[in-house]
């Protein structure tokens, strides 16, 4: 603020104005405060001959304020040099009058946006649906066409990959079943029981679910980022100019892929969830893995466990078509893998659930 | 004449591949330096390298008086606020507008108000060719003709004193390439600005760089002005300039400093 950019000289028949110093973008507020107190009564002599370096920022406050002192009264600039005067040739010619459009949307037309923009989608994924399954009858037809390197690359990347955390899972879910209701059941002295209802719950509901939870997480996410980011390089146009059908090389290894993987993911949850119970139940209430074995084999009935199994490829196909159809939906624009993502997820792990809550009501109708 | 930027020695190595050994060049103020050279020569590097983005394995780089080996924080800042980048995919910010991307330098490390900030970025888009009604669209909704514009607008938005541009002219229609061409001359005539570009423009070679160097074997194998340049035999050189259809070119331009 020290520094002096402008000095004003009132004379008797004229006002003088002397640009002194920097006027750079650094500068500008300094100089537009000065500017603004100049009230231009009389002719206007305005001395550039001061100033020491410029940029167009500088240039433009000059021409702003030359143009309103025109209007009002005669002005006189002296001591400019030529490349003040290109600079400011080049920026009057660019100057414009036209405003920068700003898009303003209220509240209604975003819902109205929307809703249209929900139902568009759900349009759309219908169609991803039926082309899938087309890709899948016509694969059906031709089976030698099918992608064997890729599904079983899928499968090694999306269902072996994910054992580890898939067991560190259900063990820890069986566990804390198992131990919180060892408590309960110890009040009724019915501490065996504890078996039939770990057992049960864990292959019927917990280790699909659980599995299944994980794997939208892991899996499905990841198929959403990496079918958006090869949307984005254009990598997708580029296979459909080749001829390669996205939804044979893409979609379809992926889906089958996870068909395959996750039933055999969930009976590994099942089995080590129902150990991580043992464990606890051993730890709690003392019955020895002989006897949890035992009880194990009297209460657990075959069909609870095909029951789980079969939710597998169910489960499967809703996360890995709902990855896939959200990776095509990103558009040019970095920001939206993000919010594929996400939605991905969250629609994936949504859908997982109303489908086990839709077997449930149907599987007790039918008093399995 | 002040050295803007100076490379020393510069080594660049990624495991066992070596891709500069041995690089020297030096940039004088106000000057139009183009870096020219094969696929795969580094030049996308060394530029990298210029601005900080990419550690030099050996060798030093000096930038505007401060050099790059031993810089700290605040002065990096400090010297990022002097230049500006246009790279070669745009690389704009694709949540914001055309506008907001020029204006967000403006906003973060000036003081200038609202209404003055519009104005500038205005004259800016209208300057680099784009109509103003550009500014409000997002650069998804640009074609690449005019992401570059609009990068180029983003890069001039604070004025820099340096101005590094990645292949600035490839993707341009060859009649707003000349006008690139000519608004990065008329800029640095009045601004004094010194700009760094990577291209293989024969045209831009010719008319707007002053000096160049040409990145070839690992090294720069030619720096200097076009006719200093033209007297090396190296086979890069004799490949890129002396083939019939830029001999019949240089008779038009510079005809007789060849023979």
């Amino acid at each position: 603020m020290n520094e002096e950019y402008l000095r004003i000289e009132q004379n008797h028949d004229h006002i003088k104005i002397v640009s002194l110093g920097e006027w750079t973008l650094y500068h500008e507020p300094q100089i537009f405060r000065a500017l603004k107190k100049i009230i231009p009564d009389k002719k206007i002599i305005w001395d550039l001959s001061g100033i020491k370096s410029f940029d167009s920022s500088g240039v433009m406050l000059f021409s702003t304020y030359f143009e309103q002192f025109k209007k009002r009264c005669e002005v006189e600039i002296v001591g400019y040099t030529p490349k003040q005067e290109r600079m400011y040739l080049l920026l009057q010619k660019n100057r414009a009058t036209e405003s920068i459009p700003i898009r303003h949307e209220n509240f209604f037309e975003r819902i109205g946006k929307n809703t249209a923009a929900s139902y568009n989608e759900f349009v759309q994924y219908l169609e991803f649906s039926g082309h899938v399954v087309s890709a899948f009858l016509y694969y059906l037809k031709y089976p030698k066409n099918f992608r064997y390197k890729e599904i079983i690359y899928h499968i090694r990347l999306s269902g072996m990959n994910a054992i580890l955390i898939i067991a560190l899972t259900s063990f820890l879910v069986g566990l804390v079943i198992s131990y919180q209701s060892a408590v309960q059941l110890a009040k009724f002295g019915a501490d065996l029981f504890i078996v039939d209802m770990a057992s049960i719950s864990i292959t019927r509901e917990l280790g699909p679910l659980v599995t299944a939870i994980v794997i939208a997480g892991r899996s499905g996410s990841a198929y959403t980022a990496q079918i958006g980011a090869m949307k984005i390089t254009e990598e997708i146009s580029a296979m459909r100019t080749m001829g390669f059908d996205p939804f044979y090389f893409l979609v379809l290894p992926r889906v089958i892929a996870l068909m395959i993987a996750l039933p055999l993911l969930i009976f590994l949850a099942d089995m080590i969830g129902i150990f991580g119970s043992m464990f606890a139940a051993g730890l709690e209430l003392n019955i020895s893995y002989a006897q949890f074995i035992d009880r194990l084999q009297e209460v657990l009935e075959a069909k609870h466990f095909w029951i789980g199994i079969i939710k597998g490829p169910f489960f499967a196909v809703l996360i890995a078509m709902i990855g896939c159809f959200r990776g095509f939906q990103v558009t040019n624009d970095t920001e939206s893998i993000g919010a594929q993502t996400t939605a991905s997820v969250v629609n994936s792990i949504f859908f997982v659930i109303a489908c086990d809550a839709i077997f449930s009501v149907i599987l007790t109708e039918w008093d399995i | 004449m002040k050295k803007i930027i100076e490379v020393k020695d510069l080594v660049t190595q990624f495991g066992e591949t070596v891709i500069h050994d041995g690089v020297c060049l030096h940039i004088d103020e106000g000057e139009i330096y183009g870096i020219l050279g094969e696929s795969g020569s580094g030049k996308s590097l060394l530029m990298k390298e210029m601005i900080m983005l990419l550690a030099p394995t050996s060798g030093e780089i000096t930038v505007l008086g401060s050099r790059l080996s031993q810089i700290d924080y605040n002065e990096a800042q400090m010297l990022r606020q002097q230049w500006g980048v246009l790279f070669q995919f745009g690389a704009l910010f694709t949540s914001l507008t055309v506008a907001e991307n020029i204006e967000l330098q403006l906003k973060e490390y000036t003081h200038i108000d609202l209404k003055m900030r519009n104005e500038i970025i205005k004259t800016k888009i209208s300057m680099v060719g784009l109509p103003v009604r550009a500014g409000g669209l997002y650069p998804s909704e640009l074609s690449g003709g005019m992401i570059k514009r609009a990068a180029l607008a983003r890069a001039l938005a604070m004025d820099p004193k340096l101005l590094f541009l990645d292949e600035p002219i490839s993707g341009l229609d060859p009649i707003g390439a000349r006008n690139f061409d000519s608004l990065i001359k008329e800029l640095r005539d009045l601004l004094g600005i010194t700009v760094v570009m990577i291209t293989h423009d024969l045209e831009s070679i010719y008319s707007t760089v002053d000096r160049f160097s040409v990145l070839a074997d690992k090294r720069v194998v030619a720096e200097g002005n076009l006719e200093n340049v033209l007297q090396s035999d190296h086979p890069f050189i004799e490949k890129f300039f002396k083939n019939d259809y830029v001999e019949k070119r240089l008779d038009q331009r510079v005809g007789r400093n060849v023979q």
